[in-house]
Order: structure tokens, then C-alpha cells, then sequence
């Protein structure tokens, strides 16, 4: 028989105002198994934890019952309150009479007699705790960051600063991500590739990074401080070690005629190219799709203007195994499909552009070398208009758009207005917003004078039209503050498109077991106080993966990722939960229903040889958890038919005594 | 297959074109069209009035036929379709309005069993899309129209409102696009196809709906279409009157060239 002591807290007036604690201490002396019951003011308090740690010591109690606030609040004070007691900390229960109980009734008798059973419950289920000990494992010391954009690189270059080895795994060419191909950045005009080339320069550099360009995630297995992860390193046609990134094959290739992705098709690339002048690692890439050499069999001009010997059109795609501690998620976004929203006839007209393509109409190393000219007929655009929120708080329309707001779009509208304001100031732009969002440090500050001293107009109202016409675009408007209707012929229209997670995410977070929100968007472990934890242990979220963010926010967010990585990584040890499932051999049949529900992957099977009342002896398949891996969410123990499986810290037979305890 | 059919005032009086070639075209895709009996005016634009209950109760009717012939409703016509669909997603949704119909249609002659929006309607594109398919409507085409440039004009009466008529997206519209392609022509994307032609406003003033009809034709001659599609008469008959020399054609006449059951559509 346990020997159970009940401490009832009084949480100041919490508690106390709506429950007799008194009358509570008093009821549970009688419940079963409990020898000692007492009230305090504060239990959590030095001198609360104190009676605790007496009364344990004089009582010789074997289990504890604290009635008092949430256990998420708690629960961990008195379980370290009773290891220092000597007690082990799992034959502590909390009963949670304040959050559900005193803050939700009103009257005192009501609140008392619920407080009463809710403590009887937790005396019920403390007379069967049995004592639990956590489980070890090893750490391997080295992380992987998935995306090489601002955020992964940010998390790289600390985790390795703390000098833990880090791989950036990068589906691109080279690191840089979407920031490359930004002209400038809010609120303080400096020049994207001036602020984020050095630190792509430094993670080259940086002895314990390693970079895995071109290549991608393939699959995942294993659990936190121990993760096998497969890399495919896909073939680039070049060897990475003796290219010395000259650029000679990306002039003299003859496959001309082949869309820039770095500047979003506005202009042509070789088949054979490095993606723009900065990149990490600068080594050429084949692009197979368009190397004559590669579909022919016939050309073979790369390798031979090569010095360097580079050129190996035989590569294959290699596969790389890599064990980690830590998985930091940084896959970026990309801006939505315009397709659906032709009515701001983004497919009819080359002049309709999205504001990443502005970024490279304005950016120096852009297709047209920084002049803003038009796409179609590259002269100078008089009037552009800006369209906001295309695809972004899109209630109404959620099935082509997102309902979310996608934070960066106002910033950098009111960037885009200014610059060209600045440069050209003969040209009238216009601006439709629906609100104009501008939190954050010397934000608005930065649209005022986009507005004040720059003279961009701002106009409340949706365009409903852009119509392509001769050499024009009619934008049909609306001007919600004047109640007027606009027609304004524009030469150019923006439009800033909703950003969504990047397609790569959801196939890895599958892999990861890392939960996701119906817009793919990682979910973290807490909204604001594990903003940077996935619910997974181990993993780790860094940037827009997250949910949309502009780059200073993103460097931060990826700085504490990289933070909480270190943190792990300086581990020997992982101490485990042991609430874990646990099958019983004798009563498990092999069905593999338990494996099928597991969210976790931290269930096999084994055949095992089993002794028959017979004498003979007999091989069975069972199951078996691997409890480094198991999180003891519970699903196994329902799903099992045979009521093998069971929860430690939470046994049927527990939970079955609270609810008998409730019902009495 | 059977289903019932809602022909409509327009198409037995101005529009006779848009109904003798839906009927010849669906013989030919293997779709029977049982005219509903007595049918009569689906109401037109009168119902748009919220409150009115009996100039709905055509709409009802039909739909109620339909259900005890255990049938989906075709209609035809983009101002039928538009109503009876309202109607429908009303008795559906409303119960109120429901109630109030199902009291009046209880006083008929030969009063049917209450009906509470268990047809389903169909304008005939999408019976072409859903029930036929256009890969199989491909298929059936004997005289491809290659090469024939076609803009496809919506109008208001077939898209909107998006979610109850759930025709297509309102604004980037493809049905009439992928008909034409079924077809072998190759359709004229353009700004226009899915603005108001003028409607009804030509009766109070004709100037007006002229400039209106006017902008679409424009824009999609512009565009290098060589004809106009519509569902609607309405629409042709204010497209028509545009003052531009584009012809405009029903949908059903396109379908019926290509099908091999009518000469050439540009003899019109």
C-alpha cells in the first residue's frame, strides 16, 4: 500500500476564493492509501516546497498529490521538489484545481465539491504510479540545415561559430536564396547582395560548414541527437573540386536561348551556367534539360574551352548518408501562381509583373542592368501602378489565394514606389492597398515618406481590371475613401503577390514527422514561448518556413533556431521522457496496428522465441518501442486490439482508478 | 443518357438557333433532352428581387419535374441557368423561402411532393464538361474547326454569382476556352470576356449599352478573334448591335458545325 501525502495549494486567492482548501486537505485524509493533508498559501514558494520535502521525509510518504494550478505550469517544480526529497519525481500527480476548477466556477460550494473529486481522481491514479526512470542517448554533434537562403545560412554560420560542424543542404545551384535576388531592403535602402554576399563568402569559408548545393533531402530516420539523413547530391555535370568558376564555359556554350531562372525568364542564361556573379559555391552547373552535349551526344564546347579539366558529362546523381544531432527546417518561400488572378491580366501582358520581378527590373545585375524599362518594349514605363495584397487576405477566395496576410508586401511596395520615385522622378505611381501594415522598427517611418516626401499616390481600393490595350494597360479601380471609380492608363502594373511556403516543405515534413498548418507553413512547439521548436524533438524551424517574415525577423528567428541547436549539440546526453509506450510480449500478437497509427515511426517488430506451457518452444513477431523515439502521445495504446500496449505514467489501469475516483 | 430539359421563352421566339442545335448536337453525344412538360418563363431578371416568391415559383416547378422524372435540368440559356440555379441553391439554403414555395406550389392543380432543391442543374457547357466530357466531345468532332480564332464572351448570367451558380471562377473563367479547343479552334484570351454587355439597359438606354457592348468586341477583335461565342441572347443581341463587324454565334451553332449537323457557322 502507498503511503500518499496531499498538499492543496491556495494559490493566494486563486483557489482559495472559489475552494474551501480547507475542506479539501480534510476530504482526501480519508480517500484511500493517504496518510498525511495539509493546505498552504503558496505551494510552489520555497517554504511550500519545504513542507513537501518534511512531510515526505516524516511520513515516509511513497507518493504525492498536488492540488493546485496546471501541471504545464508546476508539474516539474514538485517533481523536482520530490527527487530532492528523495522521492522519485513520476510518483508526483497533480490535481488542477485552479485553471480547471477555481477560475471557472463561481460559487464556493460548486468549487469545492469539484476540487474534491478532481483530488480524489489523483489519488486514485498515485496509488498505482510506479517509480520511472528516463532513458539516455548519445548526441552526434553536427546539425544540418535544410535551405541555404538568409535563414539557413544566419543558423549555419552560429551553429558553427559555437563550433559545431553544420551541412546547409541547398536544391539550387548555390546558397543565397530569395535575398540574392533582391535589389534593395527596407527600411534602409542598402543593397541586398552588399549586406548578404559576405556572409555567403563566409560560410565557404567557414571550416566546419560544409555546403551541399544542387542536392536535396531524400529521406530521414532516427530521433533527436541521432538522425540518419540521405542527401541526394544531383549530378551538375561539373566537378565541384577543379571547377575554378572562370565563367569560360558560360560564354562559349551555344544553347542560348535558355530562361533565367535567377532573374525569373526575363532574360536567357547557357546551358552550361554559374546563376549569378556572387555564387557559392561559384562552380558552373549543366542544366540537362537544355545541354545539347547531354540530349545529343553532340557539341561538347564546355569541356573543351575547360582548363580547369572540369567537364564530366558522365556524372551521375550520388546519394550521401549523414548522421546529425539537430535538423534545422529554412525552406523559404516562394511567391504564389498568378495564374489564377488573371484578371490583372498578368498572362495577356509581359508589362504585368510580380514585385520579385520588379526587384530584378531594378537590380543592376537585372536583365535590364538596372534601368527600369518595360518588358515588352524595353522603354521607360511613365505611369506604374503597385497592386497589393494580390492573393493575400483572400478570405473570400481561398481557393485560389491564401487568407493570411503575407506581412513583407507594404514594405517592400512602399521601397519599390520610392526607388522609382527617386530615380525617375517624371513617373506617377500609384499604390492600391487595402491597409497599409507598416509594425516594425522605422517601418512606417519608411512609408510617410514614400507618401510625404517622395508624392507616391495612395489610394484605399482594390483594382478589379488591368486591360492590355495598344501600348497601355487600362487598371480599373476603385478609390474606396473618395467613392470614385479610377481608370488610370498605366505603362507598367506590380503585383504583389501572396508568398506561400516552398513546395518542398510538406514532403519534409512528412519525412521529419513535423506537423504543418493547413497553409504548410511548419507549426512551432508553442506560438510565443517555443516560437523556434517544431513540436518534434530536434527539429528546428528558421525563416519564412515558418510563416512570413521579413529579413531582419528571419535573421533573428534563424540566430535563436540557431541557438536552441547549439544548445542541444552541447548535450553528451539526452535525458529521455519516460513516459513511454511499452508492449506487454505475452499479450502482443504482431498485428503491426500499433506501427500503422504511430506518428513517430518509433515502432518495430522483432521475432522472438518464446517458452510454450508445453515445453516447447515457439518464434513469435512482437512489437517493440524504441523509446529514444517514442513521445508517448497514446495513439499505439488505443489503437492496440489485444491491450498489449500500454503507456508508462499513464497505464489503462490509471486512468480506469481516476475515472472510477471521478464517478464514485 | 435522359435528362430534362428547360428550353426557355428567348430560345422559341428570338433565340431558336441556340435551342434546335443544342437538341441536334446532344442526339449526336448521345444525351436526350425530355422537354419538361408545360414548362413556363423561368422569370428572367424579375427574380432577382429577394422577397418575390412567385415569380420563382416557374423556376421551382421545373425543378421539381426534373426531380419526380429522377433527372438532372439542363438548361441552355445563360439568363434560365442563372435563375433556376439561384432558385435551386434558394430552396436549398432558405428554408423560409422554401417553406413559402412549397405553400403556393401546394395550391396547384396537381400539386407535386415538396421539393427542397434535390435536382441538380446543369447548363448545357457543363453538361458538355461534366457528364459528356470534352475529351470525348474531341472525339465526336468531324469538321475540327482549325485554325479559326474564337473569343469566348461569358457575360455576367453564367459566372456570377461564383458560388452559387458554381459554373466556374468568375474571374479567369475556362469552360467556354477549353469548349473551343475541344472544337479545334484555338480561343482569344482577352480582358473583356467576362464584363457586362449592357444587358438590359439597352431598353432604357441604348447608348450606354452600346459603349459597353462595344469595349468587348472591340477588345477581342483586337485580340485577333475572328467570331464571338456566347451562351446568352442577350448578349448577341447587344453584341450584335456593338456597331463592330465581328459576327457573333451561339455556342451550340459552333458545336453543331463541328459536329457535322449545320453547314458553316460564318454563313450566318
Amino acid at each position: 500500500m502507498q503511503r500518499i501525502g496531499v498538499f492543496v495549494c491556495h494559490c493566494g486567492t486563486n483557489i482559495a476564493a472559489t475552494v474551501d482548501v480547507k475542506a479539501v486537505a480534510e476530504a482526501l485524509k480519508s480517500e484511500p492509501g493517504v496518510v498525511f493533508s495539509t493546505d498552504y498559501q503558496y505551494m510552489c514558494s520555497q517554504a511550500g516546497q519545504d513542507i513537501i520535502k518534511n512531510a515526505i521525509a516524516e511520513h515516509k510518504l511513497t507518493g504525492i498529490v498536488v492540488c493546485s494550478c496546471s501541471p504545464r505550469m508546476h508539474e516539474n517544480t514538485f517533481r523536482k521538489t520530490a527527487a530532492a526529497a528523495g522521492l522519485n519525481s513520476y510518483m508526483v500527480e497533480i490535481a488542477n484545481i485552479r485553471e480547471q476548477c477555481s477560475w471557472v466556477h463561481k460559487d464556493m460550494p460548486t468549487g469545492t465539491e469539484k476540487a474534491i473529486i478532481l483530488g480524489k481522481a489523483a489519488v486514485a491514479k498515485v496509488s498505482l504510479n510506479a517509480p520511472l526512470t528516463p532513458g539516455e542517448s548519445p548526441v552526434t554533434k553536427r546539425a544540418l540545415v535544410i535551405g541555404g537562403g538568409i535563414a539557413g545560412i544566419q543558423t549555419a554560420l552560429d551553429i558553427a561559430d559555437a563550433g559545431f560542424p553544420v551541412d546547409i543542404v541547398e536544391t539550387k545551384p548555390t546558397i543565397g536564396g530569395k535575398m540574392a535576388q533582391l535589389d534593395k531592403t527596407f527600411p534602409t535602402l542598402d543593397c541586398a547582395a552588399c549586406i548578404l554576399t559576405p556572409k555567403m563568402v563566409e560560410v565557404a569559408q567557414n571550416e566546419n560548414i560544409r555546403i551541399f548545393s544542387y542536392s536535396e533531402v531524400t529521406d530521414i530516420k532516427g530521433f533527436v541527437g541521432n538522425f540518419d539523413v540521405t542527401i541526394k547530391r544531383r549530378a551538375r555535370y561539373v566537378k565541384e573540386d577543379l571547377c575554378t568558376g572562370c565563367g569560360a564555359c558560360t560564354e562559349k556554350c551555344p544553347q542560348k536561348k535558355v530562361p533565367n531562372e535567377f532573374n525569373l525568364g526575363m532574360d536567357n542564361r547557357r546551358a552550361i551556367y554559374i546563376p549569378f556573379a556572387q555564387a557559392v559555391p561559384k562552380v558552373a552547373t549543366i542544366d540537362p534539360n537544355y545541354c545539347t552535349m547531354l540530349k545529343t551526344g553532340k557539341c561538347g564546347v564546355c569541356s573543351k574551352v575547360c582548363t580547369a579539366g572540369a567537364i564530366d558529362y558522365q556524372a551521375k546523381d550520388e546519394f550521401v548518408e549523414e548522421k546529425y544531432g539537430a535538423i534545422v527546417a529554412a525552406t523559404g518561400f516562394n511567391p504564389i501562381s498568378m495564374d489564377k488572378f488573371d484578371e490583372f491580366a498578368y498572362s495577356q501582358s509581359p508589362d504585368v509583373v510580380t514585385s520579385l520581378e520588379f526587384e530584378r527590373l531594378m537590380n543592376a545585375a537585372g536583365p535590364t542592368a538596372g534601368t527600369l524599362l518595360r518588358p515588352s518594349d524595353h522603354e521607360h514605363p511613365h505611369t506604374i501602378v503597385f497592386v497589393q495584397c494580390v492573393g493575400s487576405r483572400c478570405s473570400s477566395c481561398a481557393e485560389k489565394g491564401k487568407e493570411y496576410c503575407s506581412k513583407i508586401c507594404c514594405m517592400y511596395t512602399a521601397k519599390h514606389a520610392m526607388l522609382t520615385r527617386d530615380k525617375y522622378p517624371d513617373t506617377d505611381v500609384y499604390v492600391f492597398y487595402i491597409d497599409v501594415r507598416t509594425p516594425g522598427k522605422a517601418f512606417d517611418e519608411f512609408y510617410r515618406r514614400a507618401v510625404e516626401d517622395y508624392g507616391v499616390h495612395y489610394i484605399k481600393g482594390m483594382v478589379g481590371k488591368v486591360v492590355p490595350e495598344g501600348k497601355k494597360l487600362k487598371v480599373q479601380a476603385s478609390d474606396l475613401l473618395a467613392n470614385k471609380q479610377l481608370h488610370i492608363d498605366a505603362d507598367l502594373v506590380v503585383l504583389a503577390a501572396a508568398i506561400e511556403p516552398d513546395k518542398s516543405a510538406r514532403p519534409l515534413a512528412t519525412m521529419l514527422t513535423a506537423s504543418m498548418d493547413t497553409n504548410d507553413f511548419f507549426t512551432e512547439a508553442h506560438p510565443k514561448l517555443r516560437p523556434v521548436e517544431s513540436p518534434t524533438a530536434g527539429v528546428f524551424l528558421s525563416g519564412t518556413c515558418q510563416g512570413p517574415k521579413d529579413i531582419p525577423e528571419t535573421v533573428s528567428q534563424a540566430g535563436a533556431a540557431a541557438s536552441k541547436v547549439i544548445g542541444l549539440l552541447s548535450k553528451d546526453k539526452l535525458t529521455g521522457n519516460p513516459c513511454v509506450a511499452h508492449s506487454d510480449e505475452n499479450m502482443c500478437n504482431g498485428c503491426s496496428t500499433c506501427a500503422n497509427v504511430c506518428p513517430y515511426g518509433a515502432i518495430t517488430y522483432q521475432d522472438k522465441e518464446f517458452r510454450m506451457p508445453d515445453r516447447t518452444t515457439k518464434m513469435r513477431r512482437i512489437a517493440v518501442v524504441n523509446e529514444a523515439v517514442c513521445q508517448g502521445c497514446g495513439c499505439c495504446t488505443v489503437a492496440c486490439m489485444s491491450g498489449a500496449m500500454d503507456l508508462k505514467g499513464f497505464m489503462n489501469k490509471q486512468i480506469m482508478a481516476e475515472v472510477d475516483a471521478i464517478c464514485k | 443518357m435522359k435528362v430534362s430539359y428547360f428550353p426557355g421563352c428567348t430560345l422559341r421566339t428570338k433565340a431558336k438557333d441556340l435551342d434546335f442545335y443544342a437538341r441536334k448536337c446532344a442526339e449526336i453525344l448521345g444525351v436526350e433532352l425530355c422537354e419538361i412538360e408545360n414548362w413556363q418563363c423561368c422569370g428572367a431578371a424579375f427574380v432577382s428581387a429577394k422577397d418575390e416568391v412567385a415569380s420563382k415559383l416557374s423556376s421551382v416547378r421545373a425543378l421539381a419535374a426534373a426531380r419526380d422524372a429522377e433527372q438532372p435540368l439542363v438548361t441552355v440559356c445563360s439568363a434560365c441557368h442563372n435563375v433556376i440555379k439561384q432558385t435551386n441553391h434558394a430552396m436549398q439554403t432558405d428554408a423560409e423561402f422554401a417553406a413559402k414555395a412549397n405553400l403556393y406550389m401546394s395550391q396547384d392543380k396537381e400539386p407535386t411532393e415538396a421539393y427542397n432543391g434535390e435536382t441538380t442543374v446543369y447548363h448545357y457547357l457543363e453538361l458538355l464538361r461534366d457528364v459528356v466530357g470534352f475529351d470525348k466531345l474531341k472525339e465526336a468532332v468531324k469538321n475540327p474547326l482549325t485554325g479559326k480564332k474564337i473569343a469566348a464572351y461569358y457575360g455576367c448570367m453564367l459566372l456570377r454569382p461564383g458560388k452559387v451558380l458554381g459554373f466556374d471562377d468568375p474571374e479567369n473563367p475556362t469552360i467556354i476556352e477549353n469548349f473551343i479547343r475541344a472544337l479545334g479552334a484555338e480561343p482569344v484570351i482577352y480582358s473583356y470576356r467576362n464584363e457586362c454587355c449592357g444587358s438590359y439597359a439597352v431598353l432604357e438606354d441604348a447608348e450606354a449599352a452600346k459603349k459597353k457592348s462595344n469595349k468587348v468586341s472591340e477588345n477581342a477583335a483586337d485580340n485577333g478573334a475572328e467570331m464571338i461565342v456566347t451562351a446568352c441572347p442577350l448578349c448577341k443581341y447587344n453584341l450584335e448591335k456593338s456597331g463592330s463587324s465581328i459576327p457573333v454565334v451561339y455556342f451550340t451553332e459552333l458545336l453543331a458545325t463541328a459536329l457535322g449537323v449545320k453547314e458553316d457557322t460564318d454563313a450566318e
